[in-house]
């Protein structure tokens, strides 16, 4: 139909800057996040240039990757990582860049504090050196993921030169089941479509089962659209994201708050839209995934079994070959009697406070097995304080967890917290690459619930049978 | 930029599908504030067992494909983290392109900011560059990004589609952050226009 535009297009021809013949076009960056890791080579590029940054106020900076989760105030014993952390806070003094440092109330994983700040808003376009910014595309934004060299070029113009993406539609039918959260359903779609299976598209998540979901759920879920190879992932604005944002410390207020909601009411996609693909899930089909190789399509239900190869193409059957080499594990084996030593519940999918509130309820009144060491790792200061109110911390110690300090941690283990060669991981995070979580370990990527339960257990289990104090 | 017209190169096959940014450069090496000297660690944890030997099964470690300058590569090669130091690493290796069925999006923008080439063949196209690698001592190809064209002394031919403003702009070795700067009234416009977003910051 003509005229009816999706939320993507609402978004993207309201920042256009120019359309250069010939050119890409040029879109405006409302909000530019920064972290210590992709971002000193930038830097240097605007002081080899002469340039400056064009607005300071729509950049805001904290560190995430490398910091460690000790108790804060440790010292920093990786010296190349301390020298990373310092170029950022130098930085950031030099161009006038807020920094939410090491030992700011606010400091946080970036993908975690931009939306509990208020910073993160409908409509807005954000970037960030980082792929995992399509996180949030859960408050419908437009925020992808960026190399070194655009920081740079948003440094310097707050702009982007872009190929316009393709769009797709994932409409998610019914309802997720108990005990079935929004990191399966992120699974399942990778499984179903690949990890490439949405390359050159921002995706929009529809339908009952999304609009369901809470804003920390439909972060998991957009956080998720970079590992099956979309530039971004979006839930449309509606009451449950406007109820998030209010009061929040950068949310507008008074009239600019009605104007701006009355913006956000306005950006949903029109009901004659089109997409360039469509996918369709049904929520009943779903149930709680483990991953079982090297990248995050490789997923079984987590009462199936380790696949086998029939039917596989030479080329998906030596990556098929290669990943299960590297993870120990042989076909047929089934996934609940994967015995696991580590479990990490954290990262920029699944480390805000429902996060912790889901594996604190599965792992009240139990303990740890004593073949596994498990560690939780809030995702930003503000998170770790409110789990602290709420007693949180309490659940998991008393249950033999490690409470620790807000950073990415072992979702890439940039930090000192990584895998030992060999062992074996039950992860809340987003990545189960070769060597992620540290050389020769082995990641499966799972919800909250699901790590909590294994680490209880020592080996995977279902939820759905689990008995809850 | 180094502007990137036409280059004639050893070719070197990796076949694997889903190349990550984790493989390519490790994140132990992100913590380096420079970029260069990032070669050294390009696929260190394939190239190198944990005590740094050498693991001489790892293609790029053969003594035939030293040298090699052009990189062939299964299906979406470059997925995973938006790392710029996966296209530094593969450059300052010593390599001008990477010739696969598909790449993931930040990898194909982050090369074209480093007159490093991504060069998108049919999946066909790549097995025959990849199986004459593997068969042909010194196997040498051309990329032509002038004509678009990818061809080698044995008779093949191929042609490959690009975005015509990245094809300029790697031709010319254009730094793509002077062209927006161009913009710059237009930029102002668009502020005046649309305010900040923010509460004031407290």
């Amino acid at each position: 139909m003509v005229g009816q535009q999706t939320l993507f297009q609402k978004i993207w021809d309201r920042h256009l800057v120019a359309q250069p013949a010939g050119r890409s076009p040029i879109i405006y960056i409302d909000l530019h996040l920064v972290h210590e890791v992709t971002s000193p080579q930038a830097f240097d590029g605007l002081r080899a240039a002469g340039r400056k940054v064009r607005r300071p106020t729509r950049t805001v900076a904290t560190v995430d990757h490398n910091v460690p989760t000790e108790p804060r105030g440790t010292p920093i014993t990786d010296l190349i990582a301390a020298r990373q952390i310092a170029a950022l806070q130098q930085n950031c003094k030099e161009f006038g860049i807020q920094l939410f440092d090491m030992d700011s109330p606010e400091q946080g994983i970036v993908h975690v504090i931009g939306p509990e700040l208020g910073l993160t808003q409908p409509g807005m376009t954000i970037v960030c050196g980082d792929s995992h910014t399509s996180t949030h595309g859960a408050f419908g934004a437009l925020a992808f993921g960026i190399g070194t060299s655009e920081v740079e070029h948003v440094l310097a113009t707050q702009c982007l030169a872009q190929q316009k993406p393709k769009t797709m539609k994932i409409d998610v039918r019914g309802r997720l089941a108990d005990g079935v959260t929004a990191k399966d359903l992120a699974l399942g779609i990778i499984g179903q479509i690949g990890t490439d299976g949405a390359t050159g598209h921002v995706i929009e998540y529809a339908g009952p089962a999304v609009r369901a979901l809470s804003m920390e759920g439909r972060m998991t879920l957009c956080n998720m659209s970079i590992e099956a190879g979309a530039r971004a992932g979006m839930v449309a604005p509606d009451e449950t994201t406007i109820s998030y944002l209010k009061g929040k410390k950068f949310a507008p207020t008074g009239k600019a708050w009605e104007q701006a909601v009355a913006y956000w009411r306005s950006l949903p996609s029109d009901g004659g839209a089109q997409f360039d693909k469509v996918v369709e899930i049904d929520a009943a089909q779903l149930c709680p995934f483990v991953t079982w190789g090297t990248n995050p399509g490789m997923v079984a239900p987590v009462t199936g079994r380790v696949p086998g190869m029939n039917g596989l193409k030479e080329a998906e059957r030596r990556a098929t070959e290669l990943a299960l080499q590297y993870m120990g594990l042989e076909p047929g084996r089934k996934i609940e009697d994967i015995n696991i030593d580590r479990v990490f519940i954290g990262s920029c999918t699944n480390s805000r406070i429902e996060d912790l509130r889901a594996a604190a309820r599965v792992a009240k009144g139990h303990h740890v097995s004593t073949k596994v060491r498990a560690m939780v790792v809030p995702g930003s200061q503000a998170v770790k304080r409110a789990a602290e109110q709420e007693g949180l911390h309490r659940i998991f110690q008393d249950a033999g967890f490690e409470w620790r300090e807000s950073g990415c941690s072992m979702c890439l283990g940039m930090n000192p917290d990584i895998l030992q060669p060999g062992e074996r991981c039950a992860s809340t995070s987003n990545r189960n690459f070769e060597g992620r979580q540290g050389r020769g370990g082995r990641t499966h990527l799972v919800s909250p619930m699901m790590a909590a339960a294994a680490a209880i257990a020592g080996h995977f289990t279902d939820i759905r049978n689990w008995k809850f104090e | 930029m180094k502007p990137f017209t036409v280059h004639r190169g050893r070719v070197a096959p990796l076949d694997r599908v889903n190349v990550d940014t984790d493989q390519i450069i490790p994140k132990q090496f992100l913590k380096r504030i420079e970029k260069t000297g990032f070669g050294q660690f390009l696929f260190n944890d394939w190239r190198f067992s944990n005590e740094g030997k050498k693991n001489p099964e790892f293609v790029l470690n053969e003594p035939r494909y030293e040298g090699a300058t052009l990189l062939v590569a299964g299906k979406n090669f470059g997925c995973g983290s938006s790392r710029e130091h996966a296209v530094w690493a593969l450059a300052d290796f010593g390599f001008r392109a990477v010739i696969s069925s598909s790449f993931a999006d930040i990898f194909s923008n982050n090369s074209t900011k480093n007159g490093f080439l991504t060069v998108v063949l049919r999946e066909e196209e790549v097995a025959i560059l990849m199986k004459r690698a593997f068969e042909i001592d010194d196997y040498q190809i051309t990329v032509d990004l002038e004509k678009c064209e990818v061809r080698d002394d044995q008779g093949f031919r191929a042609n490959f589609a690009i975005d015509s403003f990245v094809r300029h702009c790697l031709l010319n070795g254009l730094d793509d952050i002077g062209l927006t700067l161009q913009h710059a009234a237009e930029i102002d416009e668009f502020e005046r226009l649309h305010p900040m977003p923010f509460a004031s910051q407290a």
